[in-house]
């Protein structure tokens, strides 16, 4: 019993639980400004406005057609040098997550949106609601149900998408796991214990979803 | 009588598809106008410019007097007015029978929550269906949720109603409730525009049959003539093909 409590499994778990916590930190406050960013230019995307169309479309393209890796590096070693002053490593991780996930979250909200059978718009515009009261009474609420297993699933890859900011020593989670084999040289069982914690996270999330798929199919 | 609807030279494209040649029609208060014609001839997209669910392309809708097609118009305002009831009844999925009606009412004219659920129970009494107020729509027959869509226009007290097809993806059995619900409208003095498969509707309760083919109005004239003595040839070989 001595012997596993003072095994590098346990004494590693200190350092991965705080890396835990951040790494919730980004994903979650991350996802939460992609949420309002990917709403809106999910919607600018479906937009009859030349303008508006072109400038959503260039952001959902230039994100999802680079690596989130440059993206970070981009965030916090290149926008400085533009802007004048330093981000820190948190807000810059926050940034990368909200920019990243926001263009992938605009393609969920546009494909949700556009799947709603175009007779519901009708009718909302024929009793006279205007275009924004259609939208958030008929529209959103039928889109809003289809996105949740997407976006449940967009949260597994961005939680997985924070173990790239490593590169720029955020504490999130794998970074925690590689400070303690850089001094102990226990690489195998802090890796262990990062992965288990990984999907510690990502499993549930994963089975949730397929209930919830499951129940919506109905 | 006062004109509810006057459409005049009205033309429609959709792309190069010129849909709608040149109609031009009134519609009086009460009256009860049938719109039939072969698939295609555009008689559903005259009745979206109505309340422009269509942009027009070129003409003129009045509706009470307001041109449609001038920008000082409120569009949605004028919306109130048009009830508009569609083939496949477009009911909100989310949304109980009750909500599906008192939604427009509380949003667009502010009534309270109460005062709508009030004003719904008469409505669906008319339409047959107070039992069903809070029920999903997909708990319903196609009749019964064509009924709820029925409701759902009238809730918003509509000078005009505008149907189409309103029975057409109907089984045969529940289109009889349907016409039934149409019928007491047309005969408390609802101003109608139906577009309609069922000649017997038609013929029934139509003020006049205007039959369309091609994006113009061949002919027009009270169900009794049209129907009986039609003298266009369009109108008759369409006639012999439905009769
Ligand atoms: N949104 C649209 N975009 C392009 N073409 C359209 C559109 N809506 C209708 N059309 C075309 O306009 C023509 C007339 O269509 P419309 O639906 O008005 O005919 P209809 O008389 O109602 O026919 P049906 O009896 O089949 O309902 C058709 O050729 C149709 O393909
Ligand atoms: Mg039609």
């Amino acid at each position: 019993m001595e012997a596993i409590m003072d095994s590098h499994y346990i004494r590693v778990l200190p350092f991965l639980f705080e890396g835990l916590v951040w790494t919730l930190i980004i994903t979650g406050v991350g996802l939460f400004f992609g949420f309002i960013l990917g709403a809106i230019f999910g919607l600018a995307r479906l937009s009859k406005n030349k303008l508006i169309y072109i400038i959503s479309s260039i952001y959902v393209e230039a994100l999802r057609g680079t690596p989130i890796l440059a993206q970070i590096l981009f965030i916090y070693f290149g926008l400085p040098d533009l802007i004048g002053f330093n981000i820190d490593k948190i807000t810059a991780s926050i940034i990368a997550i909200a920019l990243n996930a926001g263009a992938y979250i605009a393609e969920i909200v546009r494909g949700a949106v556009y799947s709603i059978d175009k007779g519901q718009n009708e009718a909302g515009r024929s009793i006279g609601l205007t275009r924004g009261q259609t939208m958030r009474y008929i529209i959103w609420p039928q889109a809003f149900k289809r996105m949740i297993p997407p976006l449940g699933n967009q949260f597994v890859i961005s939680l997985k998408d924070t173990s790239l900011f490593s590169v720029i020593a955020v504490g999130e989670l794998l970074y925690m796991g590689q400070q303690y084999y850089g001094t102990t040289f226990a690489a195998f069982e802090a890796l262990t214990m990062v992965c288990l914690m990984y999907l510690a996270i990502t499993v549930p999330t994963a089975l949730y979803l397929r209930k919830v798929e499951r129940r919506l199919d109905v | 009588m006062s004109k509810m609807i006057t459409v005049k030279d009205l033309h429609k494209s959709f792309g190069k598809n010129e849909v709608l040649k040149g109609i031009d029609l009134e519609v009086h208060e009460q009256e009860v106008v049938c719109v039939i014609g072969p698939s295609g001839s555009g008689k559903s997209t005259l009745l979206r410019c109505l309340n422009l669910l269509e942009e027009v392309t070129s003409g003129d809708v009045y509706i009470e007097g307001d041109n449609l097609t001038d920008k000082n118009v409120n569009i949605n305002e004028v919306r109130t007015r048009v009830g508009m009831v569609f083939q496949h009844f477009n009911l909100f999925p989310h949304m109980t029978v009750m909500d599906n009606i008192t939604l427009g009412p509380m949003k667009i004219k502010g009534v309270s929550k109460d005062q709508a659920r009030k004003d719904a129970i008469p409505i669906l009494q008319k339409v047959g269906l107070e039992e069903k107020a809070d029920v999903y729509p997909e708990s319903l027959s196609g009749g019964q949720k064509q009924r709820v869509a029925i409701a759902r226009s009238l809730a918003m007290n509509p000078k005009i109603m505008l149907f189409d097809e309103p029975t057409s993806a109907l089984d045969p059995e529940l289109v009889g409730d349907v016409l039934e619900v149409m019928k007491d409208l047309a005969k408390e003095g609802m101003t109608m525009v139906v577009v309609t498969h069922e000649m017997g509707f038609a013929r029934e309760m139509g003020d006049r049959v205007i039959f369309m083919d091609e994006g113009i109005i061949m002919e027009e004239d009270e169900p009794e003539n049209l129907f009986g003595n039609p003298q266009n040839p369009r109108t008759q070989e369409f006639l012999s093909k439905v009769l």
